[in-house]
């Protein structure tokens, strides 16, 4: 049994494997498949200050070896959250983490202060990466003086381990981990979606109902661990990789890029039980290869 | 109701069209609870271009034999590659999902119901017809298809109740669509239960508005997960409508009440101001929420 334990600032986790925003909903969804509290961490839909109804259907396109999504930020505002969301999630014990959207500085800041609040959530996610909404989001992350604002501004309020979730569709993502980095982030996730479209040739219209998407799953996982590998040598503070992640050998391949966990996002939806099967598999592969702690093989790709 | 995630074993194929197969699946151990209207995510091994699970409702449970029957249409790739499936061959299944129809609690002796199916559609009506029978309930299928050999398992419907067909070309039964059969115009039912395109469900759902009969219909939106995590599926409901059934929920043992959601925030409805889109509705997951709604829930006028 080797030791997987890692550590992301003071965000301490049992092994390196946790969920991706939106696609493990409020981890209750898939308590019938998983034990929660054998998840490294569980990162919970994207949750802004005010309610979202998200975009109008249809919100999804599958494509060879992934699919687009264009949900938009449905959610029922943090104050739903706190009141009624958390406290069903404490008796499941596992390690949660909020993902916070917004369309303002002002409004990420509001946001992340009531989380912070919150006692038995340890760290945030900042999402400043969604390529789905118009008034925000990505917006903020695809300039390093946009991205260098939010974080900030969120810094202040605050005060327990922060997570910055970056977008690939930039033209040097280095830059901008560099920025929040500089700003006080304690880690960057990467890589949110992919902005990609679909159409329908028969209909001769677009298939998803504001034209574009997000484009996750296997189909992004060479663009996501290049990314990874070239960020986890420009910045000190931890890395969390993600993108088309599906097994412990995917999950390996990003640690030794640089990442010190990963994410598991679109492969829940294929396998509701993947995460613990990821755990395990990483835990079987250190042992077969005499390997006694997980971190050790953080970084070996030089 | 628990989820579980099974290897089933294919027990037979059978083309029972041109396009359309029955497959039917067993196990070793008895197979779960499932009620009539909800439905299976199953994996498509084998087929390139096929990424996520594909939707299948429940068409059949036979108790006695230990199985599941699956009715489906071959409209694509994935389809096209479980109807090649053999005797013996596994079906990776995720099962039970979603809410199914409403069965009424209690022997009602008398209680007129309406089955309404088109297409594929016919296939949850199946099992639906066998545990409303058990109840006592007075039942008249209404099946609609394009020719007379489009019309599918006549002959298993008939063991449960009367059976009344349409077809468009007049090949069988009554010539038109199933909203012009006269049956609706000499006769009066208590219940209407719908399954099948949603121009067809749409239009027996006016009819039920005029008659003021109630009416569930099942929906087949878009959908990745089928757990409610990924918010692709949405349909728009009604915040003030009546949301609550007077009709108590069974899963077909008559002796177990469902409750309609597993405690999960996202099937509370919620006024939302967070965007532009209108306050009277908001979106709810059809895998999760429905498939099965009351259509005084739905949003449809037309």
């Amino acid at each position: 049994m080797a030791r997987l334990e890692v550590n992301i600032g003071a965000l301490k986790m049992k092994n390196p494997v946790m969920t991706a925003s939106g696609t493990f909903g409020y981890g209750l969804e898939f308590q019938d498949f998983v034990d929660l509290k054998g998840i490294g961490g569980i990162i919970v839909k994207g949750t802004t200050l005010k309610p979202r109804e998200g975009n109008d259907y249809p919100r999804m396109a599958e494509t060879p070896q992934g699919m687009l999504n264009c949900v938009g930020l449905q959610n029922k505002g943090v104050d739903y959250f706190c009141e009624h969301i958390y406290p069903q999630l404490l008796p499941t014990e596992g390690n949660y983490i909020v993902n916070v959207s917004g369309s303002s500085p002002e409004d990420y800041a509001e946001c992340a202060a009531r989380v912070d609040a919150l006692e038995h959530i340890p760290a945030i996610e900042l999402n400043i990466s969604c390529p789905n909404v118009k008034d925000g989001g990505m917006a903020f992350g695809v300039t390093c003086a946009g991205a260098a604002s939010v974080v900030k501004a969120v810094r202040k309020a605050y005060h327990k381990t922060l997570i910055v979730k970056l977008s690939p569709n930039v033209t040097d993502i280095t830059e901008i981990a560099r920025a929040v980095e500089a700003e006080g982030a304690d880690s960057v996730s990467l890589i949110n979606t992919l902005m990609g479209m679909a159409v329908n040739i028969e209909k001769r219209c677009k298939t998803l109902s504001i034209g574009t998407g997000g484009l996750s799953g296997p189909c992004v996982k060479p663009v996501a661990l290049r990314m990874v590998y070239q960020v986890a040598k420009a910045v000190k503070i931890p890395v969390i990789g993600l993108g088309g992640i599906s097994t412990a050998e995917d999950a390996i391949e990003f640690l030794m890029c640089g990442a010190r966990a990963v994410e598991i996002g679109t492969a829940n939806f294929l396998d509701p039980a993947v995460t613990i099967k990821v755990r395990d598999g990483i835990n079987d592969w250190l042992d077969k290869h005499g390997v006694a702690d997980v971190n050790d093989i953080v970084g070996a790709i030089q | 109701m628990k989820k579980y995630i099974l290897d089933l074993t294919v027990r037979s194929v059978e083309r029972v069209h041109e396009r359309y197969v029955l497959i039917k699946l067993t196990q070793q151990d008895a197979l779960p609870p499932m009620t009539p209207g909800q439905f299976v995510e199953v994996r498509v091994d084998g087929s390139a271009s096929t990424f996520l699970r594909r939707p299948i409702s429940i068409n059949f449970v036979d108790k006695e034999k230990n199985e599941l029957w699956l009715l489906v249409a071959t409209v694509g790739e994935g389809t096209k590659t479980l109807a090649k499936m053999k005797s013996g061959d596994k079906l990776n299944c995720v099962l039970p999902l979603g809410n199914g129809f409403t069965i009424p609690c209690g022997r009602i002796v008398g209680h007129r119901m309406l089955l309404a199916g088109g297409g594929v559609g016919v296939a949850p009506l199946l099992y639906l017809g066998k545990l409303l029978k058990e109840q006592g309930v007075d039942i008249t299928f209404l099946l609609g298809a394009r020719s007379a050999k489009d019309l599918l398992m006549l002959s298993e419907f008939e063991k449960y109740g009367r059976v009344l067909v349409t077809t468009e070309d007049g090949s069988m039964g009554e010539k038109g669509f199933v909203t012009n059969h006269s049956v609706l115009q000499k006769e009066s039912f208590d219940m209407i239960q719908v399954c099948g395109p949603t121009p067809m469900m749409k239009a027996v759902a006016r009819y039920a508005r005029e008659k003021d009969i109630e009416c569930e219909v099942s929906l087949e939106n878009l959908m990745a997960c089928g757990l409610g995590a990924c918010l692709c599926c949405v349909e728009k409901v009604r915040v003030d409508g009546d949301a609550s059934s007077t009709v108590t929920k069974s899963d077909g043992d008559a002796s177990t009440t469902v409750t309609k959601s597993d405690g999960d925030a996202s099937s509370t409805v919620t006024k939302s101001d967070g965007d532009a889109s209108t306050t009277e509705a908001t979106n709810v997951c059809v895998c999760k929420d429905g498939p099965v709604f009351n259509i005084k829930r739905l949003l449809w006028q037309d």
